[in-house]
Order: structure tokens, then sequence, then C-alpha cells
């Protein structure tokens, strides 16, 4: 059994870590708030002046091109490494795989220089094809992983119908896989939303296309020790990542944890 | 299977049509078409880029004029010029912010959480989990503020103060001995909630009955701890340390706003440097040896980190 100053210090503890945890949380909304005076202007003045309204369309535009893209792409090339054995798959899962491990710092300055020779710096087009080509390396291995888990007997039954490959992965598979899907989008367009170092780098020039936490470090610059509207800008670009998390949280931590299981 | 289309359809004899046939589960390598479009992005828009960034690294090159031979030597410069070389010990000191200390963090709550039912659990790991959703650049802003001369923290200390203990309060982030801690601490605050959810998840996989056994022998709580609790986690330790440590060490958005590198060179790290020495000082090639160098320590940790991990479970019966 378990003594009642045991569980009575253990609820302190608890209790420490949680006040930790929140302290900075709160601080940043109270802050942002104008508190004790409940003043939600600063949040129209940075959508406004702060331009929040043009990088929040922007990261949409950007997130979505991203992840619809990535998707696919994924789901497809997971289905043939999953279920179609054709002869070189398991190199090219290795190959697909490796790219889980390279850092964008590796890739992110020869990225540059190859898109702005292509005329694709300061575009749409210049941050969405990179981070496509990111979500394909983490999508390719998760999607192959539920693929993998889907029964044969499943399979053999679709073509004994006459199904093709095409019409067994799209109106047999997919709709069987939303959950393993659900999770991939989450987890891409958490990492596409939140992307910065490549926005940084290829939107340098054009403050048209900036999105959200690119414009969240130049709105710093401009506004050093006006922390009122910096809490306020803060939060307008981590809340819609925040809301998904909060509704589709077992997908986060699923995908987080599971995915970093390699093996 | 409700989902399949061909209801009523005789199935088609795939043998019949010359040569088509094949048994089930042979190589198809209609394959490669499914593949090809994910392949072509991946190469062009990865593979190609890091290829290329080592390629880069081989030249003396300002990103303007015609670059210059240099074979390794810019790698040597990423290995002997003080100041890289100080970037990657702030990188290192990093990780035990990054990842040392959070799981030790984690253990005592999960430790705690093992030991006693507690309600309001999800709720609590809802909440320490919130810092891994948030984009870096929001968390570095916030910060700054929390951190700032007149932030809650300095507040805290300050009220401290009145009560009689000596002044703290400073301006953690422009203060040349605590400007990396303080950035270290950030870090601290971000991953402990991944460190704890992975634990948290390994722990409930850990049979009821090896706690009874202990407690049964009566094991205390950090006995029972050793005992039972670590070699159970293993798995998810080395898959924390990993996810952690590579955090760390691509910790970049973090300083470019918090410090830049800054005060002097208190807080510059690998990451920061690769874009600094590539678009602030021209040392473009510099910048791709330091990316590359970057990349062979992410490599290095995950397949280390990984070894380690299944090294001791092999050793196991």
């Amino acid at each position: 059994m378990i003594s009642a100053r045991e569980r009575l210090a253990n609820h302190a503890i608890l209790v420490v870590f949680a006040v930790i945890a929140l302290f900075p949380m709160v601080g940043v909304v109270a802050r942002a708030l104008s508190l004790p005076d409940l003043d939600v202007s600063a949040f129209a003045d940075a959508w406004t002046d702060g331009h929040f309204a043009t990088y929040m369309r922007n990261s949409l535009i950007v997130t979505a091109a991203t992840v619809t893209a990535g998707t696919l792409l994924s789901i497809m090339a997971g289905y043939a490494l999953g279920t179609l054995a054709f002869r070189g798959a398991g190199a090219l899962f290795l190959l697909l795989l490796a790219g889980l491990s390279i850092p964008t710092e590796a890739v992110v300055i020869p990225l540059y220089f190859d898109l702005r020779s292509a005329g694709l710096d300061n575009t749409y087009a210049g941050v969405v094809l990179p981070q496509t080509a990111q979500s394909v390396a983490f999508g390719a291995f998760w999607m192959r992983a539920y693929f993998r888990s889907v029964p044969r007997s499943l399979l053999e039954a679709a073509r004994m119908d006459g199904a093709s490959s095409w019409t067994t992965l799209w109106r047999v598979l997919v709709p069987m896989g939303r959950p393993a899907i659900l999770t991939m989008i989450v987890l891409t367009t958490m990492w596409t939303w939140n992307e910065f170092l490549i926005p940084l780098v290829i939107l340098n020039a054009d403050d048209g296309v900036r999105t959200a936490p690119l414009g969240l470090s130049f709105f710093q610059g401009g506004h050093q020790t006006d922390y009122t509207l910096l809490m306020a800008g803060a939060l307008i670009v981590a809340a819609p990542v925040v809301v998904v998390y909060l509704f589709l949280q077992r997908h986060f931590i699923a995908g987080m944890l599971s995915g970093a299981i390699k093996e | 299977m409700r989902a399949l289309p061909t209801r009523g359809r005789p199935p088609r004899d795939r043998s019949a049509r010359g040569g088509g046939g094949r048994p089930p589960g042979a190589p198809r390598n209609v394959g490669w078409l499914y593949v090809a479009p994910a392949l072509a992005v991946y190469a062009v828009f990865l593979l190609w880029p890091l290829v290329r960034g080592f390629w880069f690294s081989l030249y003396d090159w300002d990103g303007l004029s015609e670059g210059t031979w240099a074979g390794l030597s810019n790698y040597a410069k990423t290995l002997s010029d003080p100041s890289l070389r100080a970037s990657f010990g702030h990188a290192l000191v990093l990780v035990v912010f990054y990842a040392v200390i959070p799981c030790l963090i984690a253990f005592v709550l999960v430790a705690v959480v093992s030991r006693t039912r507690v309600r309001g659990l999800a709720l609590f790991r809802t909440v320490l989990f919130l810092p891994q959703v948030v984009a870096m650049v929001a968390v570095a802003v916030a910060w700054q503020w929390v951190y700032s001369a007149d932030g809650p923290v300095n507040g805290v200390l300050r009220a401290l103060h009145r009560l009689g203990l000596p002044d703290w309060s400073r301006g953690w982030l422009g203060d040349f001995s605590f400007a990396l801690p303080a950035v270290g601490l950030v870090g601290t605050w971000v991953e402990t909630g991944l460190a704890m959810t992975l634990f948290l998840a390994g722990v409930q996989k850990i049979p009821r009955e090896l706690y009874e056994a202990a407690r049964i022998d009566g094991a205390g709580p950090f006995r029972e701890f050793l005992a039972v609790t670590l070699p159970g986690l293993r798995r998810e330790l080395a898959v924390a340390l990993t996810l952690t440590a590579v955090a760390a060490l691509r910790n970049f958005d973090l300083v470019y706003v918090t410090t830049k590198g800054g005060p002097g060179e208190a807080t510059k790290v690998p990451a920061y440097e690769v874009y600094n020495r590539a678009f602030n000082t021209g040392e473009v090639g510099l910048a791709c040896a330091i990316g590359v160098t970057l990349a062979v320590l992410v490599f290095a940790v995950t397949a280390g980190v990984g070894r380690l991990a299944e090294g001791r479970g092999e050793a196991r019966p």
C-alpha cells in the first residue's frame, strides 16, 4: 500500500510541474488580452496592421497545397511499397526512409540557390515543393506500414473480383485506412504550418507571400517591446494547430510517437 | 469487405489474357508507376539538394562570384574555427537541456503516476504535450517576453526578493552567462511533455504483476522504479532521447528569434551558423559544410541511440 504521505507528495510533484508548464501559456494569454482589463484590440491590431490576415492566408495556401500533394503521393508510394512487391521496392523504401533523418539545415542553402535559378524563390511553389518532398519521406513510410497491415486475403479477394490495382487502392484500401491517413494529414499539416527555416530562406524578399511563422518573426523585429501586440500575434499563429490538436489529440500523439519508431 | 465494388460480376480469368496472368504475390512492376511521382519530388527537392550541399561545401564561394575549389578545407575550418567549435559545444549543452533533463523530469512524473491513481491525468498530459504542437517561432516570441526585463520570470524573482531573498532578476537572454541556459530551459519546457507522453504509453505496457511483486518484496518507490519501471521503458527512452537530442542539434527557430546567437557568441549554434554564414557573412561553402556536418551528427545520434537500445535488448533473455 502507498502511504498517505507519499500520496500527498506525489500530488504535490504533479501540481508543481503542471503549474510550471502552464505558467508561460497563461501568462501569454493574459498579456495578449491585457488582463485584468480584458481588451481584445491587440488581436485586431495584429490582424490588420500586422498583416496577419495575409500571413494566415499564405500559410493556409502553402499548407493545403503541401498536404494535398504530400498525401496523394504518399498514399500511392506507400501502397506500392507495402503491397505490390515490385523489383527494387526494398531499396527504394530505404532510400525514402533515409529522408526522415535529413535535417532541413543540410539542404536549405542549395535549395535556395537552385530555386532562385529556377525563378521559384519568393513563390508559393518554392516552399511547397521542398516541404512536399519532406512530407513524402514520412508519408511513404507511414502509409507503407498501414498497407502492410491490410490482410493479404482482402487484396486477393479484390483481385479475384477483377478490381485493378488502382481501383483496389482508392475504392477499398483508402476508405478503410482513413484513421492512418488522418494521422498523416494531421502531422504534415502541423509540420508545414509551423515550418520556419524554409520560408525564411526561400521567401526572403516578397512580404506578400510570407507564411504566418515568418510573418511573426518580422512582426517581432518591428515591435520589439510591444509585448501585448506580440503575444496576440503569437497566439494567432499558434491557434489553428492548437485547435486541431485539441480535437484530434490521439492522432497527434500516436503519430509523433510511433512515427519515431522506425523499425 | 463491403466496399468491394464488383458485386455480381464473374471473376475474370486472368491467365486467359495472353501472358498477363501471374500468381498472386508475384512482383508487379506497375509498382514503379505508383512510386514515380513521390520519388521524383523527393529526389529533386530533398536528395538532390543534399548532394548539391555536399558539392557546395567543397568550394570557397560567397554566393555571388565564381567559386574556387577548396577541397575539404571548409570541413577543417568547421572543426578548428574557435567560434564554430564553440557553437557545437553550445549544441551539446542544449542536448542536456532538451534531452537529458526532460527525460529525468519525465521519469519522476511517470514514477509518481505509476504509483498513485491520479485524477485528471489526461488533462495533465494534454497540457504538457501542448508545446510540441505550437510553432517554435510562437514559443520563442512568447518566451522572449517571459524572460524580458519586466516579464513574469523577473516578476516572480522580484517578489521573492521582497520576501528577503537576493535579487536574482536580470535580462536573461542578454546575459553572457545565462542566455544559453535560458534558451535551453525553453527546450526543457517544450520536450518534457514528449518524453512524458512516451513513457506513460510505455508504463501502461508493463505488467501490473511486476509492480505488485516488487511491493510484496517491500520495494520502496525508488527501488521499484529502478527494478521495474526503468527496464520496462528502455525502448521508449531510446526514442525520447533520439527525438529530443535531434531537436536540440537542429535548434534554429528559437535562437534566431530570441538571441540571434548573442550576446556576443554566447548562444551561437550550428543550425544558426548555417544560416548566418550563408546569408550574413557570405561563406556559402562553409555554411554547407556545417550543414553536412550537422546531418552526419543527426544521423549518428539516431543510429547510435537506436543501437544502444537494441544492443542491451539482445543481452536480455
